[in-house]
């Protein structure tokens, strides 16, 4: 796994409580992690804080799986 | 009880009557305030009066631009958190409704309701990140029972209480309260200017028999800020000398 997948994971690890080996790459967030709306929120700004980047409202409701998140991170990182 | 010393507090609407207490009032209790409004100079003096722990940060109600740097700038003033907002701004165009005119009804939503909304949404991602926020919007018991010539003002009043109890659900479970104060008739340079014939109309209907003070409403404020009151969400505390009771 690439260093955007690691980082994603660990912040999803924390956030929803969930163990790392369910965090699979084609995971949903809402159906398979047990997030709810408000959670859905709060990992956006994680990721928008981890990553230094801006995830915008459009995009975000996009991201339903952990590959979504990493694949637009890796898409729009900065660095 | 009700200690709020360590707290971060903007409150709109600084430079009236109510709002003036309540910022005096969460200030007494320890809280860093920052002074919100539009006439710079009454805001200065309050700052002024409060000494240390208070900031002043002018923005217009109506302007979402202000709203959003409104938030910034409270809470780079408090050192980057924002714990209690007190959304006490409100301005009146009182007329009956046959001869109620777009624009009076339209400002007054929008500065009463709309404004407020934009700003506790500018407040709320701070208040998720950090799992505290007591968010207090000032309705009145006029968003209740209504009252004639005040619709637009009744309207937005109790838009605030629906917006609130929404509110409060959404954020519950991220430890934030959202909670009402509506106040009944209160003793400010706002109502200073009624006749004594006027004032004795209004009292007729007061069980208590008197104005309300600034004082009281601020006290209930303080109460909805304090950790104490943790557990109380999507409510209104009436604070109007029995003048209804619901």
């Amino acid at each position: 796994m690439s260093d955007v997948a690691e980082r994603v994971k660990k912040i999803v690890v924390e956030h929803l409580g969930v163990e790392a080996a369910q965090v699979k790459e084609d995971a949903k967030f809402i159906d398979d992690l047990g997030a709810d709306s408000l959670d859905t929120v709060e990992l956006v700004m994680a990721f928008e804080e981890e990553f230094s980047i801006e995830i915008p409202d459009d995009a975000a409701e996009k991201i339903q799986t952990v590959g979504d998140a990493v694949n637009f991170i890796k898409s729009n990182a900065k660095s | 009880m009700f200690d709020l010393t360590g707290k971060a507090a903007l409150v709109t609407g600084a430079s009236g009557g109510i709002g003036g207490a309540i910022a005096r009032a969460l200030h007494a209790q320890g809280a860093t305030v920052t002074l919100s409004g539009t006439r710079a100079e009454a805001l200065e003096a309050l700052k002024g009066e409060l000494g240390e722990r208070a900031h002043v940060v002018t923005a217009k109600m109506d302007d979402a631009a202000d709203i959003d740097r409104l938030a910034k700038e409270a809470e780079a003033a408090m050192g980057g958190k924002l714990d209690i907002l007190v959304n006490n701004a409100g301005i009146t165009r009182d007329n009956i409704s046959m001869r109620m005119k777009d624009e009076e009804w339209e400002k007054v939503l929008q500065v009463n309701l709309t404004g407020t909304f934009r700003l506790i949404r500018a407040a709320m991602r701070g208040m998720m990140k950090r799992r505290f926020g007591r968010v207090i919007n000032i309705t009145s018991i006029v968003g209740v029972t209504g009252n004639p010539g005040q619709a637009n003002y009744a309207a937005a009043k109790a838009g605030l209480i629906g917006m609130s109890k929404s509110l409060a659900q959404e954020l519950a479970s991220r430890s934030i309260t959202v909670n009402c104060v509506a106040p009944g008739f209160i003793a400010t340079p706002m109502t200073d200017v009624l006749t004594d014939d006027q004032k004795k109309g209004i009292l007729g209907r007061v069980p208590a028999d008197r104005l309300g003070t600034a004082q009281e409403i601020a006290a209930g404020v303080v109460y909805l800020a304090s950790d104490e009151a943790a557990y109380v969400t999507g409510q209104t505390l009436h604070i109007n000398g029995g003048m209804a009771m619901i």
